[in-house]
């Protein structure tokens, strides 16, 4: 675990260990408030930033907790984290804060966040704690924003709509009209749709991980290419 | 099917049977919607037989790419009708007037997610038309629910004609779909009697032109519930000639109807109050959902106890949802909630195989009886 470099760590958190596609960590809110682009950025948001604070604090604490009271004082720390987001996005982004409404205080029960204090934070030192909150959090939101994407233009027919309630004034003219008298699809605003867009983005990166790995495959038989034997009757090592 | 180096089909045994092949079974189904279709077309127009020549272009072309995605022999698994059936029952199912994106939207759903990515035939957990049905009954209910035709003795002794049910199929802009539709549909028979039933008695909602026959002042046409009981009565014809084939057993459709009957007997047995059974019975999706939907052999349940559980568990669903629900039908969602416990079911109905002690259910309760019980069996064929 200490062994493995920042990159390493990034690329973990954003592709092979992603906590919503390979984890399938936090899944109730990534369900449930993927409706519309905006809803997906401002949980992304507010996961990353309880993800990040929670990952420092574990860690600066790893060496002083004992074992048996480990995952009381983690969920603690969680619990504050999301309680200070809760006010931060009350203060600025009023009126998200009430769309988004009880997931923001279930961020506390994202199993996510939990897991990767325990399994990371709690045995790494403050920067590699830090880089893999921020990667995971980073993964989890882009997983977000495109199920928001999805599901936005199949259940509504437009694309970021309502993006002023984060970005402010200028953002008001960002509402992408794609089709015209579009009858709303329920079934991918409802969380079905969800379940669904779900199993196809992870399908897709299966699709191109198996793609990753035959042109790996390739690549070595083609250095291993050399040999001279003709009959082969066994494994030779 | 292989060919051989010498040019010839290598064919498996058994090499005499009966001829029934997946194909042939499938076009028989399809054949025996006939009288149902001939009804849905006298009396609410052309719409059902367009959306089934719509639904079956949209199956066969999603069935051919997605064979062709798998990589699986195209041609060979188009001829086993199995996809032109999905696309009849759910041209059948869906409104006549329905637009035709809901059942392009309804076919290739059922078509790509309800059977492909499950396996294809033989695979699917679930009725793949009931599927498509019910995706777009949650997705669309505007579009679902207004678009029923009137039958015709309601709309001046005629159907909508043919290019009109083309405009309002096919018209892009939701305002010519409207002025033609809205003289020609209306709700059914079931939601009718439903909502009226609230603050009229049986006799008063029986003088409703939709269900009043020329005794009682309407049309001579009509018989008690606005041409669908015609209607079912031809799927009943179908589904009994499919019987008589052996197609399917006696088992799910009787047990379906009987739990029907009987509930809205014992529970709705005040018209006054509730929808009396001979609608149940006799209108909206029931003759087709017991003999063509509820029968399908993949979701379905397999063992003979098991099907009578499970086409009671459709029938005593259906009540439920039509009288407590709020959609109009329920058979769709009946027979997906039923699919779900098929294979509970039969895991618990397995039948005794001959020579063999009665089946143990379940996982054993002790490993030492479950020793004991095989030694019983070796000394009985020993």
């Amino acid at each position: 675990m200490a062994t493995k470099s920042l990159s390493e760590i990034s690329l973990d958190g954003l592709w092979k260990n992603n906590p919503a596609l390979v984890q399938l960590l936090g899944l109730c809110p990534l369900l449930a408030v993927t409706g519309s682009v905006v809803n997906a950025i401002g949980l992304g948001l507010a996961t990353i930033l309880v993800l990040v604070g929670s990952n420092l604090a574990v860690s600066l604490i790893r060496n002083h907790v004992p074992d048996a009271v480990r995952l009381p004082a983690f969920v603690m720390i969680i619990a504050s984290f999301v309680t200070v987001t809760e006010l931060v996005m009350q203060a600025l982004t009023y009126e998200l804060y009430q769309i988004l409404g009880i997931f923001i205080p279930l961020i506390v029960t994202n199993c996510a966040i939990l897991g990767r204090a325990d399994a990371f934070a709690s045995k790494n030192g403050l920067l590699p704690s830090v880089v893999d909150g921020l990667t995971m959090g980073l993964g989890f939101t882009v997983v977000l924003i495109l199920l928001g994407v999805i599901r936005e233009i199949i259940g509504q027919g437009t694309l970021f709509t309502n993006m002023d309630l984060i970005f402010g004034e200028a953002a008001v003219n960002w509402k992408i009209v794609i089709f015209n008298d579009y009858p709303d699809f329920l079934f991918a605003i409802l969380p079905p749709g969800a379940f669904v867009a779900m199993g196809l983005i992870i399908a897709v990166k299966n699709l191109i991980d198996s793609h990753l790995d035959e042109r790996a495959a390739a690549n070595k038989e083609q250095v291993e290419a050399g040999s001279k034997r003709v009959r082969v009757t066994g494994k030779i090592s | 099917m292989a060919i051989n180096s010498a040019g010839f089909v290598n064919i498996t045994s058994p090499h005499a049977h009966g001829g029934n092949t997946t194909s042939r079974i499938m076009m028989t189904v399809i054949l025996a919607t006939i009288p149902g279709v001939a009804a849905l077309t006298y009396f609410f127009g052309w719409g059902t037989l367009i959306n089934i020549v719509l639904a079956s272009v949209t199956a066969l072309s999603c069935e051919a790419l997605i064979l062709k995605m798998r990589k699986r022999p195209v041609g060979f698994i188009l001829k086993d009708n199995s996809a032109l059936l999905t696309a009849v029952l759910l041209g059948i199912a869906l409104p006549p007037l329905a637009p035709w994106w809901v059942t392009v939207v309804a076919v290739s759903f059922s078509m790509v997610f309800a059977k492909h990515l499950y396996g294809g035939l033989g695979n699917n957990p679930f009725n793949p038309a009931m599927v498509g049905y019910a995706l777009v009954l949650i997705s669309f209910p505007v579009q679902m629910t207004t678009t029923w035709a009137v039958p015709f003795f309601l709309s001046d002794g005629q159907t909508i004609s043919f290019s009109d049910s083309l405009n309002v199929i096919f018209s892009n802009s939701a305002a010519v779909a409207t002025t033609l539709s809205d003289a020609y549909s209306g709700a059914t028979p079931l939601d009718t009697y439903k909502h009226l039933a609230s603050n009229q008695t049986a006799l008063e909602i029986m003088q409703q032109p939709l269900f009043a026959n020329d005794t009682q002042g309407g049309s001579a046409s009509n018989w008690f519930a606005g041409g669908w009981e015609f209607v079912n009565i031809a799927f009943l014809i179908g589904g009994l000639a499919l019987l008589a084939l052996r197609i399917f057993t006696w088992h799910i459709p009787l047990s379906l109807l009987a739990a029907l009957g009987t509930c809205s007997l014992v529970f709705g047995w005040d018209a006054d109050m509730y929808v009396p059974w001979s609608l149940h019975i006799f209108t909206g999706a029931t003759m087709m959902g017991a003999f063509f939907i509820a029968t399908d052999p993949v979701s379905a349940s397999t063992t003979p106890l098991g099907k009578i559980i499970y086409g009671a568990g459709i029938g005593i669903l259906i009540f439920v949802i039509r009288t407590w629900g709020a959609y109009p039908d329920a058979v769709a969602f009946a027979v997906l909630l039923m699919n779900f416990a098929a294979p509970f079911i039969d895991t618990y109905t397995q039948p005794r195989t001959y020579g063999h002690v009665k089946a143990k259910r379940g996982m054993p309760a002790k490993p030492d009886a479950n020793k004991d019980a095989d030694k019983n069996v070796d000394h009985k064929e020993g």
